[in-house]
């Protein structure tokens, strides 16, 4: 990195933890002076206490909740990349079908999370399932859209050129959507993650294995704020690592599609 | 003229468009009852204002679309059946139309990369066509590090790259400044001069057609219709000088005047 951009980086890293500072000050102050209990709001000397007291557990509920957010995320992409495949391959599948994946979309993963828990059982294949449900709808809609939504004018050179069906599909269709499932996968690495908690609200790993989700449940239930807020940080910083991983990649993926 | 179609009726016109009509679905007559020749080897623009079915009757000759009248046939053949036998067309459109994903290179070979050639076969002709448009330097470059005119080249090298006997152009230059669009009409003449192929080519610019063209066709508001064909007198000298010439003058006005006339 020059020097250039990492000036650049530092001055946009700025503001926001200017912004976050005066936040936690303004937390602090607030706590003090309106004497409020730590069951219902902990200092943040509290919270950063009950963090570095259960670093080890925090961590190790942190790597299995991104286990299977990752593992959502993982198939999501698989099974939405084959079902934007058929949508994109014909229109009747995608009439019959695209209904159901809007419903897939509305209904609650709260609500079908217990469900998946009945069929599939405790562990980590249902938690999966649920990080699943709730992160396929946008890589099957973007995908969809980088297959179909393809420049009219190529459409027309590749026929001009008498391309085959096969031909339109991986030299023109598969590429174009490139940058639309980047996308998709950026928006549903967010989403896994939240699925993959909402899973560990009912799911367990097993006995003295469990992840964000279970943490969050458990500490609520005994009043222990500091260490529920701990958990609530870490659930925040996993997302956005893992979105910002995929941003990333994304983008390094992408340099080239620029138009 | 010295090959005037009317005047050997023995050897049938390269594009030969007999009555031709084209009403779209929603009922809007773009053509009505197009009659045109096209000789192998000939050089043709078609002039009118947008939407006067000029490009209509482009898509027709590349059977793109059907027409709902007449006649069109492309070297004695309906123009699909003549595109997929013949390999013989190309396209340049609007906007380059290039794959942005793609190297310089590889959007020019894309063509014998459809028509199934090998990376090796194809390699050399890239090469010869990069050389041609003066691009050589730019092959391992991506389409959005190229200025407009440069991407438009590209373009040109992918339509010429499969040694089309007939060249389609809509507008192709009509998006660039006056500067590059006078420097590319240059290079497409010049490439038309070398490479022997047919070219019909749209534009709405007077100026852009009696540069290039060996035949001006106007056309009509639509629905579109031919108004008049006027052979162009410059035979050879097509050098930027000859837009400062005097006869340049007088067809441009000639060619205004018969736009003005069909537009009444």
């Amino acid at each position: 990195m020059t020097p250039a951009r990492l000036r650049t980086l530092a001055l946009g890293a700025l503001p926001p933890l200017l912004v976050f500072g005066v936040v936690v000050l303004l937390w602090h102050a607030a706590v003090t002076m309106l004497r409020l209990p730590a069951y219902l709001v902990p200092s943040p000397l509290l919270v950063a206490e009950s963090a570095r007291a259960n670093a080890g557990m925090l961590l190790r509920a942190t790597g299995l909740t991104a286990l299977g957010a990752l593992g959502g995320l993982a198939l999501s992409f698989v099974v939405g990349v084959l079902v934007a495949f058929a949508f994109s391959q014909s229109r009747l599948v995608q009439r019959c079908f695209y209904p159901y994946a809007i419903f897939l979309q509305t209904v609650p993963v709260v609500a079908i999370a217990p469900l998946i828990i009945i069929w599939f059982g405790q562990g980590y294949l249902s938690v999966v399932l649920v990080a699943f449900v709730i992160s396929l709808f946008p890589i099957v809609t973007n995908g969809t859209a980088g297959l179909t939504d393809v420049d009219p004018n190529l459409l027309e050179l590749f026929e001009i050129h008498n391309a085959s069906r096969a031909q339109v599909l991986w030299k023109l269709r598969v590429p174009n959507s490139v940058p639309y499932l980047v996308n998709g996968v950026r928006i549903s690495s967010g989403l896994s993650v939240i699925g993959a908690i909402v899973g560990e609200f009912f799911a367990s790993y097993g006995r003295d294995r469990f992840g964000l989700g279970y943490l969050i449940q458990a500490t609520s239930g005994l009043l222990d704020t500091a260490t529920l807020f701990a958990a609530i940080l870490a659930s925040t910083f996993l997302g956005l690592a893992i979105f910002g991983a995929v941003t990333l990649v994304g983008n390094a993926i992408v340099a080239r599609w620029k138009e | 003229m010295p090959d005037s179609p009317a005047s050997a009726p023995a050897a049938p016109a390269f594009v030969s468009a007999r009555g031709l009509g084209m009403v779209f679905r929603g009922g809007i007559e773009a053509l009505r009852d197009v009659t045109l020749d096209v000789a192998r080897g000939d050089f043709v623009a078609l002039v009118g204002p947008s939407g006067c079915g000029k490009s209509t009757l482009l898509r027709l000759v590349a059977g793109l679309i059907a027409p709902t009248g007449g006649e069109l046939a492309v070297d004695g053949l309906a123009p699909r059946q003549a595109r997929r036998e013949r390999h013989d067309m190309a396209f340049v459109f609007q906007q380059p139309a290039l794959l942005p994903w793609r190297t310089v290179a590889d959007n020019v070979g894309l063509p014998l990369e459809l028509d199934g050639q090998g990376r090796a076969a194809r390699r050399e002709r890239i090469d010869e066509l990069l050389d041609l448009v003066g691009l050589r330097e730019f092959a391992r470059t991506h389409p959005h590090q190229l200025s407009g005119g440069m991407r438009m080249r590209v373009s040109l090298a992918r339509a010429l790259v499969g040694r089309p006997g007939l060249l389609l152009l809509d507008e192709p230059f009509g998006a660039l400044d006056e500067i590059t669009r006078q420097r590319l009409n240059e290079e497409l003449r010049r490439l038309w001069a070398s490479q022997g192929f047919t070219a019909l080519f749209v534009t709405h610019n007077v100026f852009e057609a009696a540069f290039l063209a060996q035949r001006v066709v106007v056309m009509s508001p639509r629905p579109g219709r031919i108004a008049c064909e006027l052979a162009v007198p410059f035979e050879s000298e097509r050098t930027p000088a000859l837009r400062a010439r005097p006869e340049f003058a007088a067809f441009c006005g000639a060619v205004s005047r018969e736009l003005q006339e069909a537009h009444r």
